[in-house]
């Protein structure tokens, strides 16, 4: 019952300390790890957000320089030229071709277009003249306008393009040099626009047509990104950055800026998993280290305070068996004064009893008593009060030498000697009772500094209690003495019977004094407290093994002068 | 030896009393004393007190330092110590200081009378010896008369 609710309190002392230590650990880490990932993350998102800006910015800028380029280089034809002199095929073809000497194959063809709509000169590689463009979506915004980008269209030649138009205002006839821009030319400026694995650009216009080829295998409903149009506008630096989940649910990272005074957009699109991506590594990266680190924590803790909780078992068990010593030494030293005043204080009552039995004794000596009938009956009364008295003597006896030892001085000794004269004392009483001693001594012992009489009362003591024991059964009484090995620098005499034993109830009171299983008159119950007394005294030790029907086998172990 | 006198001392009245009784009844004559100082008094008045009976443990002056003033003021009496256990070292003690023996408490008559007789023998034989030693130093000086 008590090792139960021992056991419980050692359990909830580790649980506490697993519970303090991993509490204590996991918080700092637990804190350390949010707030530098909060950080990080935001950092990051930070920079990703400038570096997207940033990109978007300078596209935007070279593609709107490369526009406005394009469109100088043809206005340039018009303000320097009249219409005679573009009126002419071959100085177009001269025209054509030095632009595309300085601008590399930008340049597809050069056109001119009266306001009828009519091309009236071209100089270029499919063969477009005289086709009137009256018909054409941008023909009329481009008449309406000093200078004039359409959008990207098919147009007559079927393959996607787009025109830069300037006017020229010439007061007679008006009319329009058109130079149509490789859509190739103008594609790679975006399209080498590439941010990580997935990031992509394009451009759309206000119909929410592509402007630019889109990345192949990436379908895109231009519909969806209508409404940039206005983000846009109210955006800072007129850019955009936002984050949308796609269609297929995929979440996508969105920089948007207007070009083209606003008539294009361009985008640059990035899956955010792959913009994060180094954010989401630190993140799996941590997520690693705290799974570890809490593994780590979690197991010291439990391995740390289980050997603490053992270590503080141990020292408690130490404790408790220094504990009952000492109340044992207390508890004898105080029996053992309390038997002397006990001893003294009776001897005189029972003295003077004695002695009154004793006188009535001496009076019914006398003859006038003789005849008397109860003569015998007195006469047994008596000599019974002077045979307890006598017991009450003994005990007493007992009592004062469990107290005081008669003969305390103490010499070196060979243990082996006193065994053997003991032995050769007892072995008559033995025989008597069947019973045989042996004796198993190791030799060459070391001398130990104890008072003999009082070695050979304990011995005594041991010997008469297994004669006792075997008084009806007979049996053998083994004593050995030997070098410890348990004990270093002890000698260890063992006494063993092969008597009845001592039932385990039995066993932690038998050094008590005063406690005894022999019959009333037969033990005092003040040896086994006697023989603990004067081994404790030596500084030694004493200690029983015993079960019911296996016998006793008592342990003496007294320290001898190393040397 | 019928006019050897005995005195017991021991402060336990009872114990004094019925011991007297049953000396007396041996053919002993008692004289009781309970303390170290009444010993002594009566010991200085009475002259024939052979051997005397001593507890060592009593209250006042003790057995011992009874013991020594006795053998201070009369050297030549008896003395045997009667102690109960505790203090058989004391009694041993005062074997030294010259007690003729000691006898444990509660103590058996017979050997208390065996004991007695030895003691007064030793005391008799002593004062014949000094009676002698006397007689013929009183010879010696009547010779050169």
């Amino acid at each position: 019952m008590t090792n139960g609710k021992q056991k419980n309190y050692y359990q909830s002392l580790s649980r506490n300390m697993i519970v303090s230590v991993i509490t204590v650990s996991f918080a700092p880490m637990l804190l350390v790890i949010f707030i530098l990932l909060h950080q990080f993350s935001t950092a990051y998102h930070e920079k990703t957000y400038a570096h997207l800006t940033e990109l978007v910015q300078k596209h935007k800028q070279q593609i709107d320089t490369f526009l406005n380029e394009k469109l100088a280089n043809i206005r340039f034809l018009a303000i320097t030229r009249t219409y005679e002199t573009l009126n002419d095929n071959d100085f177009l073809e001269k025209k054509l071709f030095y632009l595309r000497e300085d601008y590399g194959n930008v340049f597809v063809d050069l056109g001119i277009v009266d306001g009828k709509g009519d091309q009236v000169a071209y100089a270029g590689p499919h063969g477009l003249a005289n086709v009137n463009y009256a018909g054409a979506d941008w023909f009329k915004n481009a008449w309406d306008s000093d200078t004039y980008i359409s959008d990207v269209f098919l147009g007559f030649r079927g393959t996607p393009h787009f025109i830069i138009t300037v006017k020229h205002k010439d007061d007679e006839r008006p009319f329009l040099i058109r130079a149509t821009i490789d859509f190739m030319a103008f594609n790679s400026l975006v399209q080498n626009l590439r941010i990580g694995k997935t990031g992509y650009a394009f451009i759309l216009n206000r119909d929410g047509k592509f402007q630019t080829q889109p990345t192949a295998g990436i379908t895109i409903e231009p519909s969806e990104y209508m409404f940039f149009w206005e983000e846009v506008e109210k955006a800072h630096n007129n850019i955009l950055i936002t984050r949308l989940a796609d269609d297929t649910d995929m979440d996508n990272l969105y920089a948007v800026g207007s070009l083209k005074n606003g008539d294009w957009l361009l985008i640059v699109k990035q899956q955010s998993a792959d913009a994060f991506s180094d954010l989401k590594r630190m993140r799996i990266i941590s997520l690693i280290i705290f799974l570890f680190g809490g593994a780590a924590i979690v197991f010291m803790a439990i391995y740390i305070s289980q050997r603490m909780v053992r270590r503080i078992r141990r020292a408690d068990i130490a404790k408790e068996g220094m504990n009952q010593q000492i109340i044992e030494t207390g508890k004898m030293a105080s029996i053992g004064e309390l038997a002397a005043g006990i001893a003294h204080e009776i001897n005189n009552p029972v003295a003077i009893m004695v002695e009154e039995a004793g006188w009535i004794g001496d009076l019914l000596e006398e003859e006038d008593l003789a005849g008397s009938a109860n003569l015998k009956e007195f006469k047994r009364a008596l000599a019974q009060i002077n045979t307890q008295g006598k017991r009450c003597k003994e005990i007493t006896h007992k009592l004062l030498s469990f107290a005081r030892k008669t003969d305390s001085t103490t010499k070196d000794v060979q243990i082996n000697d006193l065994v053997v004269e003991i032995v050769n004392l007892s072995r008559q009483m033995a025989k008597y009772n069947k019973v045989v001693i042996e004796t198993d001594l190791q030799k060459d012992l070391p001398y130990i500094m104890i008072s003999p009489s009082e070695m050979q009362q304990v011995l005594l003591n041991l010997i008469n209690n297994a004669l006792d024991a075997m008084e009806k059964t007979g049996g053998v009484i083994r004593i050995s003495t030997k070098v410890s090995e348990i004990k270093p620098g002890h000698i260890v005499i063992v006494v063993e019977d092969t008597g009845p034993g001592i039932p385990e109830a039995n066993l932690p009171r038998i050094f008590d004094p005063f406690f005894t299983t022999k019959p009333v008159g037969k033990g005092t119950g003040l040896g086994l407290s006697i023989c603990y007394g004067i081994i404790n005294k030596m500084g030694g030790k004493i200690d029983v093994q015993s079960a019911v029907e296996k016998g006793a086998r008592f342990r003496i172990w007294v320290p001898f002068q190393q040397q | 030896m019928a006019t050897s006198s005995i005195m017991l001392v021991d402060d336990e009245v009872p114990f004094v009393e019925t011991m007297a009784k049953r000396l007396d009844k041996r053919g002993l004559k008692i004289i009781a004393a309970h303390s170290g100082d009444e010993a002594l008094t009566l010991l200085d008045r009475e002259g024939s007190v052979d051997v005397i009976i001593l507890d060592v443990k009593m209250p006042g002056r003790d057995g011992i330092e009874t013991l020594r003033e006795i053998k201070k003021r009369h050297p030549l009496k008896e003395v045997i110590m009667l102690t109960g256990h505790a203090t058989v070292e004391t009694a041993i003690e005062g074997m030294k200081l010259g007690a003729f023996d000691y006898l444990m408490k509660p103590c058996d008559i017979d050997t208390l009378i065996t004991k007695v007789k030895e003691a007064v023998r030793k005391k008799h034989s002593h004062d014949e010896k000094i009676e002698k030693a006397r007689i013929d130093k009183l010879i010696l000086n009547r010779g050169y008369d």
